[in-house]
């Protein structure tokens, strides 16, 4: 999936519109998480929109790629991302978690038959992606399944359950993004459970393991690229993320993890945003 | 007297009846299922052999997934199968599926509404000498609480394998419970079987009571409807094998024939069938309703006829139960 300098430029354009719609939301709900979807949106937007076997007009396309949001709260980031990616009007992501609206605060596919699952519950996406990873092999199909996972999320049990069998399993076409922003609702993710190193843990586990900037496409593109060449054994790409990217005042700290910007934190963060686009609008054209 | 339209084992209460585990007729079904439906895959979480699952595991490797001892993984990675358009059924004992992982079950089974089977062997008290931590009496009332479920229950192992078989040719998330020991066969391969629908095994004339039961303790409600019959006490022996969607109908016309309910289960009274067709009996048709089950305790080791009697769900106690609620009629 090759990248130049041209397309970087569109992506980063793309990203910080997505930036922005997350901050739009998350105001007009007064709900939600703020530092996660800012953190995850050079990643989605990369998947969504340069790497993902996907087709926003046919949504049982059998050939389309899975995904699978492990961290459901993090879902402004998913819902923005595919409304700019033609799933849904832009326009209705203003309806964020109010009531009749089809943006649920953790995603529900009921309302939304385009996601492969639903999620909120933290530990089960995994096993969900490593379930289709092995349906997708019992059909000889070449899909690829992509399931996105919180560092934080990590202290649940299951999901070392879910790992175990993806690596006995050798699900080759199964990769994992985990979002390693080390901030979790209590505090510092080293502080509530120590994770360190997530590279030897899953190196234990027969996973294929590489670790990129998560703001950085070449590198998120090529360690994707890598992914998918590794025949034998399921790949996790560790994303080190700022939580809260994008965002001066969101950034690093872990308070943004669970709360929404009010009307005068919205406003500074969206006039950041509109300054920075209007940066790479000038670099692209 | 034994309902002949139902084509019944006429040998039920003969010394030397027929006894096989309910679970052995969950594997012979599956593995039926399993021949004619390429969608069907089977996944255990190391108990292939007790939940009967190797039948199907043994003709269909490729078909079959070990997800070792990992209840939670095992009920969301089938959820993951079903959402590719697999057909997935899940086994453990229902202490841990669908005891451990409930909120999988509730969350990316029944939430998502995937077409998962999950079988939960073992169930009731007469697993017998493994004690009360593998003893699940509070499987129902915990299945029955969830959107888009169905709840099974079958009574021996005949039906059991019916029971199964239904299920996979409907797809939708489903509760199969199934027991570890040998039961008496009540039915045959003649007997018809519909998902949702109660069957009244045995009808005496002008029945003061109908009994309605569950799972393999209908053997012993049929033995206690006889023996009261014998002094005099008609009786009618309901089948209740599907508790979700629970048969109002059917449960509506028994209340208002009879005017008293017992019901008999190997489960906590409370949340359990018993208290299904209570809250379906309160509200269209209260009538007095008695409950055999277990009365807010643990369960222990013992004989599973031990514990049966210890924990008030043998013959004599539904007997009793009959007494009382007549006397409650008055």
């Amino acid at each position: 999936m090759e990248l130049n300098d041209e397309k970087i430029l569109g992506l980063r354009e793309i990203s910080n519109n997505i930036r922005e719609s997350i901050v739009e939301m998350l105001l007009s709900a007064g709900s939600g998480h703020t530092a996660g979807p800012l953190g995850m949106a050079d990643v989605f937007t990369i998947l969504y929109f340069h790497i993902l076997k996907h087709d926003p007009k046919n949504i049982e396309w059998e050939e389309r790629d899975r995904v699978v949001l492990s961290n459901g709260h993090i879902c402004p980031v998913l819902y923005a991302t595919m409304a700019h990616a033609g799933y849904m009007p832009v326009s209705e992501l203003n309806t964020l978690r109010r009531f009749g609206s089809r943006l649920q605060g953790h995603p529900h596919r009921e309302f939304m038959p385009w996601l492969e699952t639903s999620s909120g519950p933290l530990g089960e996406g995994l096993s969900q992606a490593v379930g289709m990873a092995i349906a997708l092999r019992i059909d000889n199909k070449k899909n690829f399944t992509y399931c996105f996972l919180g560092d934080g999320e990590l202290n649940e049990g299951q999901n070392w359950e879910a790992i175990m069998l993806a690596g006995k399993e050798r699900l080759g076409k199964l990769i994992v993004f985990v979002d390693r922003n080390n901030i979790q609702i209590d505090g510092n993710t080293e502080d509530i459970m120590p994770l360190n190193s997530l590279t030897a843990k899953w190196t234990a586990f027969n996973w294929h393991v590489q670790e990129v900037d998560g703001h950085n496409f070449e590198m998120i593109n090529d360690a994707v690229g890598k992914a998918h060449t590794v025949p034998e054994q399921p790949s996790v790409i560790i994303c080190r993320t700022i939580p809260g990217k994008g965002v001066l005042e969101f950034e690093y700290d872990y308070h943004w993890h669970g709360k929404a910007p009010n009307k005068d934190e919205a406003k500074k963060a969206l006039e950041e945003l509109h300054t920075l686009g209007g940066k790479i609008k000038a670099e692209h054209h | 007297m034994l309902n002949k339209n139902l084509k019944l084992n006429e040998k039920m209460f003969d010394q030397d009846v027929e006894q096989i585990p309910i679970r052995q007729g969950f594997g012979e079904g599956l593995l039926e299922e399993g021949k004619h439906n390429k969608d069907i895959v089977a996944l255990c979480a190391d108990l292939t052999e007790s939940t009967k699952m190797n039948l199907f595991a043994e003709a269909f490797p490729d078909r079959f997934v070990e997800i070792g001892i990992a209840e939670q993984n095992l009920a969301s990675v089938a959820s993951g199968m079903a959402a590719i358009g697999k057909l997935p059924v899940i086994s453990s004992y229902a202490m841990f599926s669908p005891g451990r992982n409930w909120e999988q079950i509730r969350t990316t089974i029944c939430y998502n509404d995937r077409p998962v089977i999950i079988a939960g062997s073992h169930a009731g008290i007469s697993v017998g000498p493994d004690g009360g931590t593998h003893q699940a009496i509070e499987d129902i009332a915990i299945t029955r609480v969830i959107p888009n479920m169905i709840v099974v229950s079958p009574c021996d192992s005949i039906e059991a394998k019916k029971a199964i078989q239904a299920l996979l040719k409907i797809g939708k998330p489903a509760y199969i419970r199934l027991a570890r020991e040998k039961t008496p066969i009540m039915t045959t391969l003649e007997t018809p079987f519909e998902l949702g629908q109660s069957q009244t095994l045995w009808k005496g004339e002008n029945p003061e009571v109908a009994i309605i039961a569950t799972g393999a303790l209908v053997h012993k409600a049929l033995v206690a409807a006889k023996k009261l019959e014998e002094i005099g006490i008609s009786v009618s022996v309901t089948n209740l094998a599907t508790i979700k969607p629970l048969d109002e109908e059917s449960i509506i016309t028994l209340a208002k024939e009879s005017g008293a309910i017992v019901t008999v289960e190997e489960h906590q009274i409370a949340g359990g069938m018993g208290s299904a067709v209570a809250e379906c009996l309160a509200q269209y048709a209260p009538v007095p309703v008695e409950f055999v089950g277990v009365r807010d305790l643990f369960g222990q080791s013992g004989t599973p006829d031990e514990l049966i009697e210890y924990y008030g769900m043998g013959i004599s106690h539904i007997m009793s139960a009959v007494k009382t609620v007549i006397e409650r009629k008055k």
